[in-house]
């Protein structure tokens, strides 16, 4: 495979022709990942629409060095040999981002304390990092009801910032896809337009790519914070999937059972929904030993680690050192 | 999100059948669901709204899942969703139809009909609705009436008034 | 008089009919494209006379067809852009109502020029008497056997048909239109891929304005020279320009490039001036989506240049002093005319037809129509201009598609140059409640800077 050099935040690697720039930042990894709240690398067609992972290209590629009038979104365009990207040394960036951060909060309740996804919420995290204390939005915020779609998941449409990754889900792997997103503008919604279970072997999944609390377990609803819940990856012979899956344990009970997540919060596989719902006994299941959690997630908070609140432009060394003419420019103005 | 009791079904014409096929020959073979579009238009004129069971008939003609014929109705704004009167007048409410008067005339269409934005009249004739921008600013205020779509422009008081009396003798 | 390109014929009678319509010289530039030219020809004609996409874009047409990918194998197709729905233009409208027959020819002459065997017209629903003219106008053709298999006994195929939309500003953008003629949702693509080398169904295809293909026609008959003679500098050729608001003679007109603004405006040629006698405000010059003006800036540069209707002069000054061509939308406010309401009333526009898709524009779109609606009630705070302001910078550019620019520029602008009209709403509600802010200073001779 051909072999593409690109520099993002002053660092440099070389990956895979075609390979996004989102993709080439996490091989990096670290600070210089863009955010993203849509894309998921495991969904084809996904990403695109959030636009938190905007970038911007000071340098198109070596052929054509021009940089890009715009920020792109990090996650749909692919590196060129030789750009040169800057995410989080870039100020136009950053603001940026502080902009769609608050537009998704705009109309995201902050009901966080009663929200069963607080704590592994994306939303919340990119908040944290990005948002401002105060909201500018003063008129009254769009609502839903909360409903049932089957008997498993519960939709809670107020919360979703139209990420369409559960209709990705629908439609790739399942063979009939019920739900999808109606109507237009800030007025869409996900949807089965008519009364319908979404229920089928692997219609579980879209609650662990949902990256905010918009679906939601209904067999974990309200049984505790996760944060209060040991993570413990397992696995066992299933017929339909890969049966590699995290259990949360309260206690001795195994209250949740997801997919394991990488350091991206992506699933590794995606899971049937009888491992997920159907097996919650520790004999269902061999364990493999403590679910390793990035120590930055509020779920690693009784591990007796002490995490920074990350500050948006991070103390790096290595990054500061690589874009020193760049800080110098956007600190002098 | 509707919730159906009891399962209509919605048969199509044989006229109307043929000319959904007739659509459908314009597209690639395996590209039928171009004809969407087109179909809910015919569905509409000849119901006079696209009912959930109609979207399910659509659906199964052209061999989609129904939720792709939802998404799509529900995305445009041609579409009536839920019944509406006979005629339904739909005024320009965008810029340049307002510098000379489109909400004046929305107003009087309103006091007119006596039903609010988006009701239907008690004889089940009329609705009315403001629209964005029909492109016809120079002829402005305008309004249409679907299923043919038919301009009337330059409107005043006068005109309405002439335009609701030759609907109503029309029946 | 100016020299008329695509309205020439206009006035005679029966010219939607095939008949009149080839009697006046119509399907000339088919026979000579498909009998003397070569595809290559054609596209490097179209190149030379300079056209620009008269949708709203102004992207050199020549360039835009010489991107279109040719892999072995696989179709082409040319998709013509009739999703006419930019408030203050009407010009397509107008030209497939009265002459139908001239967008045949010119998608013939172009579908042939880019190896195209099957093009599709997109219409916006609305247009459904428009949509019957076309479709009798094809017929027409085909039965004279300008469409079809073996066009003039030449070899050359081709299938043209009408879609209609269903009711959406965001299909006018091209690739929401090529989702749109796909049967979904209208939701514009990530590029890339462009279309140029993935469109309609995935395969090649080229998506044109109704009077960019129409230009085609006049290019081939006459040459990409005479066409060039017309107009100025890189704005070539003849443009539609759609007059609305408040004139004497709102219409569609079709001008050389490089007409002066006032002239345009006042002369009898043209809308014959401000209705009611009254005197000009502003200015939106290219469809709701440009920045508007005040009467002094459209009239006059900074630099006390005469503006003049093209690409480069409307543009003279960038967006501080300056505004576009865009689509040909001439909006005159006359000094009765609230800004603040109008800027509410475009933002309402484009918060009912943003897609939803990406949310800067999902959410911000909402948000400003929410602010102008409250200043244009009375309830609005003096830091709602910056506010706007910022919420519109936070959309601009951060898009999928230009719809967030579009609803961004309109408010920007107005602010920017409206700025105390807007103040005043919020100063003294009570007066805005009652009465218009007026002309104000809006018309008075602009202060030209000497420099140095």
């Amino acid at each position: 495979m051909e072999k593409v050099k690109v520099t993002i935040d002053g660092i440099t690697i070389e990956v895979d022709a075609g390979t996004s720039i989102l993709n080439a930042a996490r091989q990096i990894g670290g600070d210089v990942v863009p955010p993203a709240m849509c894309y998921y690398s495991k969904l084809k067609d996904s990403g695109g629409k959030c636009r938190t992972c905007l970038v911007k290209v000071s340098k198109g590629s070596e052929k054509d060095p021009r940089p890009m009038p715009k920020l792109l979104a990090s996650c749909r365009t692919a590196v060129m040999d030789g750009m040169e990207v800057q995410n989080i040394t870039s100020l136009e960036v950053v603001e940026a981002r502080k902009g769609v951060v608050e537009m998704l909060l705009i109309n995201h309740p902050l009901d966080c304390p009663v929200c069963d996804q607080a704590g592994e919420c994306h939303l919340q995290d990119l908040a944290y990092e990005h948002g401002v204390e105060k909201t500018r939005y003063e008129f009254e915020r769009r609502t839903f009801d909360r409903i049932d779609i089957g008997d498993k998941i519960q939709l809670h449409m107020t919360r979703c910032i139209l990420c369409y990754r559960c209709v990705f889900v629908a439609d790739q792997l399942t063979n009939q896809r019920v739900h999808g997103i109606l109507g237009r503008g800030d007025a869409s919604e996900i949807s089965t337009y008519i009364e319908k279970a979404i229920d089928n072997d692997f219609s579980g999944n879209v609650i662990d790519v949902c990256p905010v609390g918009a679906l939601t377990d209904r067999t974990f609803r309200f049984k505790n914070r996760v944060w209060f819940t040991k993570p413990v990856d397992a696995h066992r012979d299933c017929p339909t999937c890969s049966g590699k899956v995290t259990l949360w344990y309260k206690g001795e009970e195994v209250i949740r059972v997801t997919a394991p997540k990488d350091q991206f919060g992506e699933v590794e596989d995606f899971i049937c929904n009888t491992c997920r719902f159907e097996t919650k006994n520790t004999s269902d299941w061999v364990i493999e030993g403590p679910r390793q959690i990035a120590n930055t997630s509020v779920i690693s908070s009784n591990h007796y680690e002490i995490a920074q609140p990350p500050p948006v432009i991070k103390t790096n060394l290595v990054l500061q050192e690589a874009n020193k003419e760049q800080f110098e420019k956007a600190t002098r103005s | 999100m509707l919730s159906i009791t009891e399962t209509e079904v919605v048969s199509f014409s044989q006229e109307l059948i043929s000319r959904c096929n007739e659509v459908v020959a314009r597209y690639p073979e395996g590209k039928q669901k171009s004809a969407l579009l087109p179909i809910l238009h015919f569905v509409q004129a000849e119901f006079g709204w696209v009912s959930a069971p109609a979207m399910d008939r659509v659906a199964e003609f052209l061999d989609i899942a129904p939720i792709e014929v939802y998404e799509v109705a529900t995305f445009y704004t041609m579409f009536f969703l839920q019944p509406r009167g006979k005629y339904v007048l739909e005024v320009c409410r965008t810029g340049p139809c307002c510098l000379v008067g489109a909400e004046k005339i929305m107003r009087y269409i309103e006091q007119k009909l006596e039903v609010k934005e988006g009701e239907v009249t008690a004889d089940g004739m009329f609705s009315w609705r403001g629209v964005e921008c029909l492109a016809a600013c120079g002829m402005a205020p305008v309004l249409q009436i679907g299923p043919e779509y038919t301009f009337y422009e330059n409107l005043d008081e006068r005109r309405v008034d002439e335009l609701i009396s030759n609907l109503k003798s029309k029946q | 008089m100016s020299r008329k390109l695509l309205l020439e014929h206009i006035n005679v009678p029966g010219i939607n009919t095939f008949d009149v319509y080839r009697q006046n010289g119509g399907y000339r530039s088919v026979e000579k494209a498909l009998k003397t030219l070569s595809p290559d020809d054609i596209v490097e004609e179209v190149k030379k006379s300079g056209l620009r996409g008269r949708g709203g874009a102004g992207f050199p047409t020549g360039m835009k067809w010489s991107f279109l990918a040719k892999p072995e194998g696989v179709p082409r197709y040319l998709v013509c852009n009739a999703d006419e729905s930019e408030p203050g233009t009407f010009k397509d409208r107008y030209l497939m109502t009265y002459i139908p027959h001239l967008l045949i020819e010119g998608m013939i002459v172009s579908s042939f020029a880019l190896g195209v065997n099957t093009c599709y017209i997109y219409v916006r629903g609305e247009m459904m008497p428009q949509i019957c003219i076309l479709e009798k106008a094809i017929v027409e053709a085909k039965n004279a056997g300008f469409l079809g298999k073996n066009i003039l006994g030449t070899g050359y195929d081709l299938e043209m048909y009408v879609q209609p939309g269903g009711g959406a500003y965001i299909c006018g953008e091209e690739t929401g239109l090529l989702e749109s003629l796909e049967g979904k949702r209208g939701t514009p693509r990530i590029k890339p891929p462009f279309p140029a080398v993935s469109g309609l169904y995935n395969c090649p295809t080229v998506v044109n304005n109704v009077e960019t293909i129409a230009a085609v026609v006049p290019i081939i008959n006459d040459g990409a020279d005479e066409y060039m003679k017309i107009g100025i500098g890189r704005s070539t050729g003849t443009k539609l320009i759609s007059a609305g608001g408040n004139l004497n003679k709102p219409g569609v007109y079709e001008i050389e490039l490089g007409v002066p603004v006032e002239e345009f405006i006042y002369s009898d040629e043209y809308c014959g001036g401000i209705a009611n006698g009254k005197r000009l405000k502003a200015v939106v010059a290219g469809g709701s989506s440009v920045p508007i003006l005040p009467a002094n800036l459209i009239l006059k540069t900074v630099n006390g240049e005469s503006r003049l209707m093209s690409y480069e002069s409307l543009a003279d000054g960038g967006f501080v002093s300056g505004t576009m061509l865009g689509s040909g939308g001439f909006i005159a406010f006359d000094e009765d005319q609230c800004i603040v309401r109008n800027t509410w009333n475009f933002a309402r526009f484009y918060h009912h037809e943003s897609c939803g898709q990406c949310s800067p524009c999902r959410e911000g779109t909402g948000w400003m129509e929410k602010v102008l609606h409250r200043l244009e009630y009375g309830h609005g705070k003096l830091s709602d201009m910056d506010l706007l302001v910022d919420v519109s910078k936070k959309i601009e550019g951060n898009t999928i598609c230009p719809l967030g620019d579009a609803a961004a520029w309109p408010v920007a602008s107005a602010i920017r140059h409206f700025r105390d009209e807007f103040e005043w709403h919020v100063n003294d509600p009570k007066s805005a409640m009652e009465r218009n802010y007026g002309l104000a200073h809006y018309a008075d001779p602009l202060e030209i800077e000497v420099k140095g």
